[in-house]
This record gives C-alpha cells, sequence and structure tokens, in this order.
C-alpha cells in the first residue's frame, strides 16, 4: 500500500495531572475524537474530556429484570403447570419459596448484563488497534499517560493538531497509521 | 502535653496505602516481578506438595465413586457427615474475598486494595472445594443434573420448594459472580503482562485474556462503572449466599436447626473465617513474595480488627442460642443445646468456643493485631474453630427425637482424606495463581497513590507551568 492513511496522532505526557490539563484544553478547542490512555483511571478525566454518563447502569438493570422474570416463571411454571407434584402438603407455587432463586437467577444475570455489556460497550476483546504499531504506547499499562486524536476529527489538521499537542505539553508526538 | 506524642500524630495521618519508596514504575516492577522471575525450587516444591495432597482428594473420590457413600462415616440419625461440615466450612472462608471486593470497595476502604486481587482468588478456589462435597455426596453422582431444571426424559423438575435446590442456585451463582469480578478486576493487570512479555507464549496466553485492554479513558469509564455495579450486586449476593446456606439447616424442623438467628450468626461465622484464611495466606505470602510494601502492617492490623468483631459477633449468637433454647420453653430445643456443650461431643463445643470467641480476644490488644506470629497463629485458631462450629451444628443429628435411633457418629479414614484432599486442592489453585497471575491489583494499587490524583501538590508547580505556557501562547 502506498497511500497510507493515518489513524491519527498520539502524545505522551508526564503525568496525570498534565494529561487531564490537555484534554479539558483540546476539549475547550473543540476537538470531540480525541481520547486519553493510563494506567489506571483519573480522577475528573471524563468531566475534561466532556464524556457523558456511562451506559452500563442500564445493560445491568435489563440483566436484573430479565433474571427476575426467568426465576418466577421457571419456578411457577415447572412446580404449578409442567408437573404439578404435592410435596409435603406444600403449595404449587408461592412467592415465598421462589424468592432465593429468584434473587439468585436477578443477581446472576444482572453480572452478566454488567460484564458482558461493558465489554461490549468498550468493543472488546479487540485484537489490534493502530496504536500497538507505536513502541511506546506499551508503557500505557505501567506509566505511560497518552493521548491521541484522531484523523476523523473534524478539527484535525496534522500540522495545527500536532502543535497544539507540543503546546500543552506532549511528548514524542507521533503521527499513527491506519494499517 | 501529649499532643507532639508520635501515636497523636499517627492517628491524624495515617499510614500510606503503599509503603515504602515507590512511583507507578516500580510497583509495576515488584508486582510482575513475581510473576516474571523463573520458576523456583521452593515453589516448585510448594506445588508438589500441594498436588499430592490433592492428588488423594481424587482418589478418595474414584473410591467413594466406585464403593458408595458407605465409605463414610455416616449413620441413619446422622445423614449429613463432614461433607456438608466441610462444604460450609469452606464456602464460609470464601466470604471474605467477596467481603474485601465489594462491601470495602462500596465503603470507600481503600486500604483494600493490596489484598483484594489475593482475597478474591482465595474465594474462588474455596468455593470450588466447597463444590465438591455435596456434588459428590449425591450418592449417585451420575444423577447430580437432576439438581438444575434440564428437560428430561422423566418430564421431572426440581423441588423449588427445598432449601438445598435455592443452595444450588444461591452457590453457583456466587461461584460464577465471583469469577466475573475477579476477571473484570485482572483485565487491566493482564494487559501489563501483556505488553512487558518476553515470550511469545506469555504474550499469546496474556494477551487473549486481557482482551486487548489498552487503557482508554472511555474504556475506564464503562469499567469503573461496571466495576462498582458488581460490587453493589456482589454485596447483596454474599449475603444471601451464607442465609441461604443456613436454610438448609433452618428451614428444617429440628431442635437446634430451626432458628431465625441462623442466616445472621451464618453470615457473621463466614466473615470471620474468611479473614482468618486471607491472613493464613497473607502473612505468609507477603514474605515470600516480597510483597510487604503492599500488604501492610496496616492492612494486617485492620484484617485483625475484623476478626475480633466478627468473633464476637458469633459468640454473642453462640451465647444467644443458648438463651433462646432456654426462654422458649420447648425441651427438645433446651436439650439440643444442652447435649451440645456437654454431650458426647462436648470437646467439639469446646473447641469452637475457645478457638471462636476466646482467641480474638488478644487482638483488643494493638501490639497483638500489629503482631505477626501471633496473627498467624490466631489465624490458625479461627479457622480450626469454625470448621468445629459447623460440626458442631451438625452434629446436632446425633440424638433425634427418638432415643432408640441415637447414635454416635465418627468419620472414618476416607472423610479425613477428602477433607485434608480438599487443601491439596486449594493450595493447588492457590500455588498456581501466586505464580502465573498478578498477585496484587496494579492498576488499582497505582490508583491509590499520591501521584494519581491530577491534583497531587507535587503536581501544582508543573501544572502551572504549563497552563501559563499555553496561555502565553493563546495570547500572541
Amino acid at each position: 500500500m502506498t497511500s497510507q492513511k493515518n489513524w491519527g496522532v498520539l502524545a505522551e505526557f508526564a503525568n496525570p495531572a498534565e494529561l487531564l490539563h490537555a484534554a479539558q484544553e483540546l476539549h475547550k478547542l473543540g476537538y470531540r475524537k480525541f481520547e486519553t490512555w493510563s494506567p489506571f483511571p483519573i480522577h475528573g478525566m471524563d468531566d475534561a474530556m466532556g464524556l457523558t454518563g456511562s451506559k452500563v447502569p442500564w445493560l445491568t438493570l435489563g440483566g436484573g429484570l430479565t433474571g427476575l422474570t426467568i426465576g418466577l416463571l421457571l419456578q411457577w411454571w415447572t412446580g404449578a403447570v409442567d408437573y404439578p407434584l404435592v410435596i409435603g402438603g406444600k403449595p404449587y407455587f408461592a412467592w415465598q419459596f421462589a424468592t432465593p432463586v429468584t434473587f439468585e437467577l436477578s443477581i446472576l444475570l444482572s453480572a452478566f448484563g454488567t460484564v458482558f455489556g461493558m465489554f461490549a460497550l468498550n468493543g472488546l476483546p479487540r485484537p489490534y488497534h493502530p496504536l500497538d504499531r507505536v513502541a511506546r504506547f506499551r508503557r500505557v499499562t505501567d506509566d505511560g499517560f497518552f493521548l491521541s486524536v484522531e484523523v476523523a476529527d473534524p478539527l484535525f489538521d496534522m500540522e495545527r493538531t500536532h502543535n497544539q499537542l507540543a503546546e500543552l505539553g506532549g511528548a514524542h508526538i507521533t503521527v499513527v497509521e491506519d494499517k | 502535653m501529649s499532643d507532639t506524642s508520635p501515636h497523636n500524630k499517627e492517628s491524624i495521618f495515617p499510614p500510606p496505602f503503599v509503603a515504602g519508596k515507590h512511583d507507578f514504575h516500580s510497583i509495576t516492577e515488584a508486582i510482575c516481578g513475581v510473576v516474571e522471575k523463573p520458576l523456583n525450587i521452593n515453589w516448585i516444591l510448594a506445588l508438589g506438595v500441594a498436588g499430592t495432597v490433592m492428588a488423594m482428594l481424587f482418589a478418595s473420590i474414584g473410591y467413594l465413586f466406585w464403593e458408595g457413600t458407605g465409605i463414610w462415616g455416616l449413620n441413619n440419625p446422622v445423614g449429613w457427615g463432614w461433607a456438608i461440615v466441610n462444604f460450609v466450612f469452606w464456602v464460609g472462608i470464601g466470604h471474605a474475598g467477596t467481603l474485601i471486593s465489594a462491601v470495602l470497595f462500596l465503603f470507600r476502604q481503600k486500604w483494600r486494595t493490596a489484598i483484594n486481587r489475593f482475597a478474591e482468588a482465595m474465594t474462588i478456589f474455596a468455593v470450588i472445594c466447597a463444590l465438591v462435597f455435596p456434588g459428590i455426596h449425591v450418592g449417585r453422582v451420575w444423577a447430580a443434573y437432576w439438581m438444575l431444571p434440564i428437560p428430561n426424559q422423566m418430564a421431572m423438575w426440581p423441588n423449588f420448594r427445598s432449601p438445598l435446590l435455592w443452595d444450588v442456585f444461591a452457590v453457583s451463582t456466587y461461584f460464577t459472580v465471583s469469577l466475573l469480578f475477579w476477571y473484570v478486576g485482572l483485565v487491566p493487570d493482564l494487559a501489563t503482562l501483556r505488553d512487558r512479555a518476553k515470550s511469545k507464549l506469555a504474550f499469546w496466553s496474556y494477551g487473549l485474556f486481557s482482551l486487548g485492554w489498552r487503557g482508554a479513558n472511555r474504556h475506564w469509564q464503562n469499567y469503573e462503572r461496571a466495576y462498582m455495579l458488581l460490587a453493589a450486586l456482589a454485596t447483596p449476593l454474599v449475603l444471601s449466599v451464607h442465609t441461604i446456606v443456613s436454610f438448609d439447616f433452618a428451614v428444617s424442623v429440628l431442635p437446634g436447626w430451626h432458628t431465625t438467628i441462623f442466616p445472621p450468626y451464618f453470615v457473621a461465622g463466614a466473615i470471620f473465617s474468611g479473614f482468618a484464611m486471607v491472613l493464613t495466606l497473607a502473612v505468609p505470602s507477603r514474605k515470600l513474595f516480597g510483597l510487604e510494601d503492599f500488604i501492610t502492617i496496616r492492612h494486617i492490623e485492620n484484617m485483625n480488627k475484623i476478626i475480633l468483631v466478627t468473633g464476637t459477633l458469633v459468640g454473642y449468637a453462640y451465647a444467644m442460642e443458648f438463651f433462646i433454647a432456654w426462654y422458649s420453653g420447648s425441651p427438645y430445643e433446651g436439650f439440643a443445646f444442652i447435649n451440645r456443650a456437654f454431650g458426647p461431643y462436648w470437646w467439639a463445643y469446646l473447641a469452637m468456643v475457645s478457638c471462636n470467641v476466646i482467641s480474638p480476644q488478644f487482638f483488643w490488644s494493638k501490639k497483638m493485631r500489629t503482631n505477626l506470629t501471633v496473627t498467624f497463629i490466631l489465624s490458625i485458631f479461627v479457622n480450626i474453630g469454625m470448621w468445629f462450629e459447623r460440626f458442631v451444628i451438625t452434629m446436632t443429628l446425633h440424638r433425634d427425637f427418638l432415643p432408640s435411633s441415637w447414635d454416635y457418629y465418627a468419620p472414618t479414614v476416607y472423610d479425613m482424606s477428602t477433607f485434608l484432599g480438599s487443601f491439596g486442592l486449594f493450595f493447588t489453585l492457590f500455588i498456581l495463581f501466586l505464580k502465573f497471575l498478578p498477585a496484587v491489583a496494579i492498576s488499582e494499587v497505582k490508583g491509590v497513590m499520591p501521584q494519581a490524583d491530577p491534583h497531587w501538590e507535587g503536581y501544582a508547580h508543573a501544572h502551572h507551568a504549563v497552563s501559563n505556557a499555553v496561555s502565553n501562547k493563546e495570547a500572541h
């Protein structure tokens, strides 16, 4: 491929404070398709980047309600409809005895919704990312603090964005190819 | 004045979460180093011993499958012997892991970060050990799937009116949710190991399980929310699990079991025994793997305080059971308790009370709480005491309503080899965990360091300089 396409630029920052500050400034300048990368979540970064809230709780709720419904229907249908059987003179179905299993299934499916929902929202698993080609970027899971701006951002301009990142204190600014 | 005394200072400024001089990189090095070092001979020896003991478990189970539950010491009034004792014992141990990872997280007890990974691993391995016992106790193991609502040729369904079935759902949900919680916590740390991998095998295996985690803030946002929600789900879950385990006893109509104090009493006991097991494992491991800077004396002391509280709660429950047995006026109830303390199993009752109620009282003293040897020894005592608690409760069966059917239960060698073997299973898994996975949550520990806060005083100067530079440029 001769006509190489670029994915964006990547800059490294010295510490969480500088990264947070850079994110704030870029957001103020109007950038939206940029991302910060860090070894741990940084307090205040969501606001700095202007992110709206996470959708994970809705998936948790959806999972929980599904579990609740399955739990009640399962115990009612198997015990009172499909094969009614008198055991110890107890009723075929009653919410009292159905509570523990319904509760456990609600929790189980809430957890499924939360975990698998979180991975899905994050687009994981994602075995490859253009940033993997930047050797320095491997430090992001150790002590590296990075900020990337995607070419797809309407404000992106190779030279201007590069300079803005440099002014904000970004080091080792690299153009990342889209491969 | 005492204002300037060192003790006073200490109480105003709590010690840091991470001892010694560490930055982000040195934390990665210290924790990943344990995993990346070549196998050492002590580790292999430890694995060999644990593996041999585990083999004994599998051999005992094999013989049990061949011969049937008659190889155990079960008899007619005592249909539940060591298998149920061991089941409750192991489930209880698991509970401290969830308590540390979920409950302390919700209460924002940041000191938990050093021990949560460790404790969660313990939970999972303990629940695996627990699940073995009811699984093999069913007698006809090939029919064990009857516990699950699977459509079958008999067109029959499980009996949802039975607390034993509630237990199946409770413990399997608990295992699954604990595993997910542990895994979610591990993902960023597996990514760290992937990014440091020297060999292809390490790169691919850590790479596979880290799912391509790269620390994007949009990912952290969902991740943190998911983690918080999981903690919020695991908290009622852990309380429900031991509550439902106690229902196995409390929902029956036997004197000594049919009491409303069982759920809270079982939960307190579970937390108590679980913290004891965390300490039994943590005190030697921190030494062996050089993790003293992360699992500090402060952690040990906090856990000892929890042991003191829960141990005292358990003691209160023992007393209250006796009181209610007398106050109820039921002669059967009264007999069950008198028989527990003064009947043929008086020695088990004595072991239970002295290990669980008396031994934790040493932790009123700060000197004792911060002494590693004392902590280790007392943690063993608590483990033993809590096993005896379940034994005492189960042995209530041995004298039922009809004196002619009374009997004395004694375990056989196969009961013992199965129980001992379950420790082999537990330690094999634990030893493998310590070597192949980060034993301390790397990203979480970094997150509680002062440097992780963007408003840390150390950054105030740099931050100011950068913003000045930018605003100067903008002005030009």
